[in-house]
């Protein structure tokens, strides 16, 4: 309720043409939207203009948002419209099944070569190649972010998106599902992989700076 | 345990662990989550890095805004408030 509360006193401060407050606002969600544009279109220049975009539609509409959705549902709402429309002028509609059905092709957390065989006699499915624990000195070298961020960079847009929202942002599953129209079966599938590649990249990067 | 409840693999078990963080198994697939992890030292380490992984991209920091994309924003809500004369749309 302190939520609902605080965003009317923000909407309120932007229809009286606060320009600190646009400015907060902008600060903060800007990184989200050009994020979550990136699913729909094709490159990060795109995706800024839809941002851009979606901040006209956001002074264009304020008058008339009456607090039925939050503020930020609200916002994405207007960025999904927008990216939808510019990804059909733009002649993509690929990225949309990624979102709806993202575990139509199957993806391993874990390359399955670092498993014994499903039908070994003694131990199925267990570890061949067995994880090491990561000593602590190597996650917090400089060039391990590089690597996380590169890793991240690298994903296909719509697991990057989620594991964005969710692990940098600090968003709630119920916040990214609401902001990205997923089911939260796909949002979990979509976060799966995204972390499961990122440790992925994280285990040989470390074993890479140990020999 | 009763040997007839099948055991996970650790095949399995690596598809499981965000279900698990995110609290999404049930009751029955979470004790056999949790059996495993106890008896696997592996599959223990695998979550530890799942773990370290999740806090270490929280420390990511955010991308920032253009200061031009800033500038034409702001552009944009000084125009937006001028009164009707200056073309408000």
């Amino acid at each position: 309720m302190a939520q609902a509360a605080a965003e009317e006193k923000l909407v309120e401060s932007l229809r009286a043409g606060d320009e600190s407050a646009f400015r907060e606002l902008v600060r903060e969600y800007q990184p989200s939207l050009v994020r979550v544009a990136r699913i729909y279109v094709s490159n990060q220049a795109a995706a800024e203009e839809v941002a851009q975009e979606t901040w006209l539609g956001v002074l264009n509409g304020l008058d008339r948002f009456e607090g039925r959705s939050s503020l930020r549902t609200w916002i994405f709402r207007i960025l999904t419209n927008i990216a939808k429309t510019r990804a059909v002028r733009d002649g993509r509609t690929l990225p949309f099944s990624a979102l709806q059905d993202p575990g139509r092709v199957p993806e391993a957390a874990v390359d399955a070569d670092r498993f014994l065989d499903p039908e070994h006699p003694r131990w199925p499915g267990h570890w061949a190649l067995k994880p090491e624990p990561w000593p602590e000195d190597a996650l917090l070298a400089a060039e391990t972010r590089e690597r996380l961020a590169d890793a991240i960079e690298a994903l296909p847009a719509s697991q990057r998106a989620v594991i964005s929202l969710r692990d940098i942002e600090g968003w709630s599953s119920e916040e990214v599902r609401n902001a990205l129209e997923l089911s939260e079966t796909n949002q979990r599938v979509l976060l799966h992989r995204a972390r499961s590649k990122v440790r992925a990249a994280l285990e040989e990067y470390v074993k890479e700076a140990g020999t | 345990m009763n040997e007839q409840v099948e055991q996970l693999s650790c095949r399995e078990l690596v598809e499981l662990v965000t279900d698990y963080l995110e609290g999404a198994l049930s009751e029955d697939e979470r004790l056999r989550f949790e059996d495993h992890i106890a008896r696997c030292g592996a599959c223990g380490i695998y979550l530890e890095q799942i773990r370290e992984t999740i806090v270490l991209v929280g420390h990511l920091p955010e991308d920032g805004l253009s200061p031009e994309a800033e500038r034409e924003l702001l552009e944009a809500f000084r125009g937006w408030r001028a009164p009707p004369s200056g073309g408000r749309l």
